[in-house]
């Protein structure tokens, strides 16, 4: 039993002690922008959990809900891949988007070696190829490592879509401008998450600051056995990959 | 939004097999990009033989010297328009000048091509006509005498030493000139050798490639345009002039021949991850553009035609209608290279799982027939300088040439 004077003595401890925690727990967000957002203090990435991925395509929804992606399946800033592998070794791969409403012959269990889905978004390479290519400065990094399009300088030479090794890029109908994936960051200055990220039931998807130790991207790093995509290709990935079957490309 | 695209690309979606990335359904560079280095390539090939009358004194050669430096003219000044056309944004093509970012290859194009046109191929050829261009503003009619009298930049000196000192100019452009054109289409294919992404594009030999297949291009187009244009003139074709040249293009095939050989054993050694979509790809969806048409016809063909000429004693006449079939051969063979590149790179997924198709539109910006009218219209430029500039030269400028 603790006294009375003891309890509110403690009480009264908790309430900077709860501040100090919180600050030590605290995302990595960035504040919002009233507070002064400062890119140099951030730097995003994005971990897929594979295994908790279940291909509802929630996310890929979002996204076009979110950043005014086209609805046609062959134009999109993320996608899910379903992966089936085959016991006589052969592997089937298809976009669950463009499956939608199509019966096809479904392999029976038997046959399954193992199956599991891909999300695939823009990787925010460090040396991203596509800001290598770039003629006119229209696709660039930012401090806080998100690589974006500059939809007014753009020119439209789709050098950069060529340059992209994960097929992350397209080029909008509309605005006639090479489009991406950019985290959402009109939302991740704001301290928001991706819409990805925010919709997605099984939180596969995990977003965080690669700055923040106690982030819960930096913990996913620790804690699963890491693997980014074409890894020959130095671009140097900030989407990690748990558990990444090495059928993946 | 664009209907007619999206309807396109669902039929698309059709035609794939295998997996795909869902951005990769649609076919980022079309047939103008295919035209864009063809011709850039008809450009390089046609300086670098006129070069060779300059720098290495192929004397032979000199009927077509005139004929090729306009050739080339005609050409790049076509050669960006499939460029800008395809652009999403072809008005802001003014930001590669004016904020170009250095490390991009592509934004190099605007400097490369301006140095060529106007540091090397305008130049030289301002030098070569000066003397003629001061002749005929003296002896044409109002209003050509003076767009001579302009074009001369109002020089009125045809002294011997002036004359003189036009051709050493030429000379030391021609030098400049050499390395500017290798450099005019080994850059471009860089723009595509150095994609690491796309294992079809990704190779240190790719400017190289590109390089001998300009020059190959270009000499054979000059003989196609001599062939027809020497008799149209009532002048009889050069033997002497044609053998050498058609000697200059064996050796050029025979080179471009061996650096894609070698390019395609390499890839075959090596056999990287991407050797079996690479393998479906050339096997299947480019079986006629690159088996059939680059290298049977467009290569061994005339290879094999050159190599009879050479070794069999072939009255003129024959000889004329060889090489002039080899040439068409050639034309037709560079311009499927150029394809093979530019689409079949693209005809596969960078996940190296399946493979796409390339549907080319017909009319539209970037369909067939802007492709036809782009490919055509420096024919007609090249018609109206040498109506307005005639590359056979004066009587008293051969005298100048032969002093």
């Amino acid at each position: 039993m603790i006294g009375r004077r003891k309890f509110l003595k403690r009480a009264i401890l908790f309430i900077p002690a709860a501040g100090l925690f919180r600050h030590f727990v605290k995302e990595g967000h960035a504040k919002p922008a009233s507070g002064g957002y400062d890119p140099a203090n951030h730097l995003y990435g994005m971990g897929i959990d594979i295994d908790k991925c279940i291909g509802c395509g929630r996310c890929v929804e979002a996204c076009k809900t979110e950043n005014n992606v086209p609805k046609e399946p062959f134009f999109t800033r993320t996608w899910v891949e379903r992966y089936t592998i085959k016991k006589d070794g052969s592997v089937e791969v298809e976009n669950i988007e463009s499956r939608k409403g199509k019966v096809g012959e479904k392999a029976t269990e038997a046959d399954v070696l193992r199956s599991f889905f891909v999300p695939k978004l823009c990787n925010q390479c460090e040396h991203p190829p596509c800001v290598q290519v770039c003629p006119v400065n229209a696709t660039f990094s930012t401090e806080d490592g998100v690589v974006l399009v500059d939809s007014k300088r753009c020119i439209g030479c789709r050098y950069c879509i060529q340059a992209c090794p994960y097929g992350a890029r397209y080029l909008h109908p509309e605005t006639r401008t090479a489009d991406k994936c950019t985290f959402c960051y009109h939302r991740i200055v704001k301290g928001l998450l991706p819409a990805c990220v925010e919709v997605c039931p099984t939180q596969a998807r995990i977003f965080g600051d690669l700055r923040s130790m106690a982030s819960r991207l930096v913990r996913f790093k620790r804690t699963k056995r890491i693997h980014v995509l074409k890894p020959h290709l130095n671009t140097e990935p900030k989407v990690y990959y748990g558990n990444l079957d090495g059928e993946v490309r | 939004m664009n209907r007619e695209l999206i309807e396109r690309l669902a039929e698309h979606l059709n035609e794939v097999t295998g997996f795909i990335y869902p951005n990769e359904v649609e076919i980022h560079w079309s047939i103008l990009i295919v035209v864009y280095p063809y011709i850039t390539g008809l450009v390089a090939g046609a300086f670098i033989l006129a070069s060779l009358v300059q720098v290495f004194n192929v004397k032979e050669v000199q009927p077509t010297y005139r004929l090729a430096l306009l050739t080339a003219l005609a050409f790049l000044i076509i050669a960006p328009l499939p460029l800008l056309l395809h652009l999403g944004h072809p008005f802001r093509s003014y930001e590669i000048f004016l904020t170009p970012q250095l490390g991009s290859a592509m934004a190099m194009f605007g400097f490369v091509y301006l140095w060529y046109l106007m540091a090397v191929l305008l130049l030289e050829l301002w030098f070569e006509y000066r003397r003629d261009l001061v002749v005929w503003s003296r002896q044409a009619a109002f209003p050509m005498n003076w767009l001579y009298r302009i074009l001369s930049f109002f020089s009125t000196d045809i002294s011997e030493k002036a004359v003189a000192f036009d051709h050493k100019a030429i000379k030391i452009i021609t030098l400049i000139g050499i390395p500017s054109a290798f450099l005019l289409h080994g850059y471009v294919g860089f723009i595509f050798g150095s994609v690491k992404a796309n294992p079809w594009w990704s190779s240190v030999l790719m400017p190289l490639v590109f390089l001998m297949s300009a020059i190959v291009s270009g000499i054979a187009l000059v003989i196609l345009l001599y062939m027809v244009i020497a008799p149209l003139r009532g002048e009889g074709v050069d033997m002497k002039c044609l053998d050498r040249i058609a000697s200059f293009l064996f050796y050029a095939v025979i080179v471009d021949f061996t650096l894609e050989g070698l390019d395609f054993i390499h890839r075959l050694y090596e056999s990287e991850e991407s050797i079996k979509i690479l393998s479906r790809l050339a096997t299947d969806k480019l079986f006629i553009s690159l088996w059939v048409i680059q290298i049977f016809l467009g290569m061994l063909l005339p290879l094999g035609i050159m190599i009879a000429v050479k070794s069999l004693k072939f009255n003129a006449e024959l000889r004329r209608l060889f090489y002039f079939t080899s040439v068409i051969l050639i034309q037709l063979g560079i311009f499927a290279t150029r394809w093979n590149v530019v689409i079949g790179g693209q005809l596969f997924s960078k996940s190296f799982r399946g493979l796409t198709t390339y549907k080319m539109e017909v009319v539209g910006i970037e369909g067939l027939i802007a492709a036809l009218g782009l490919l055509i219209a420096p024919f007609i430029i090249l018609a109206v300088f040498l109506k307005l500039f005639p590359a056979s030269e004066t009587a008293e400028a051969k005298e100048a040439v032969s002093s």
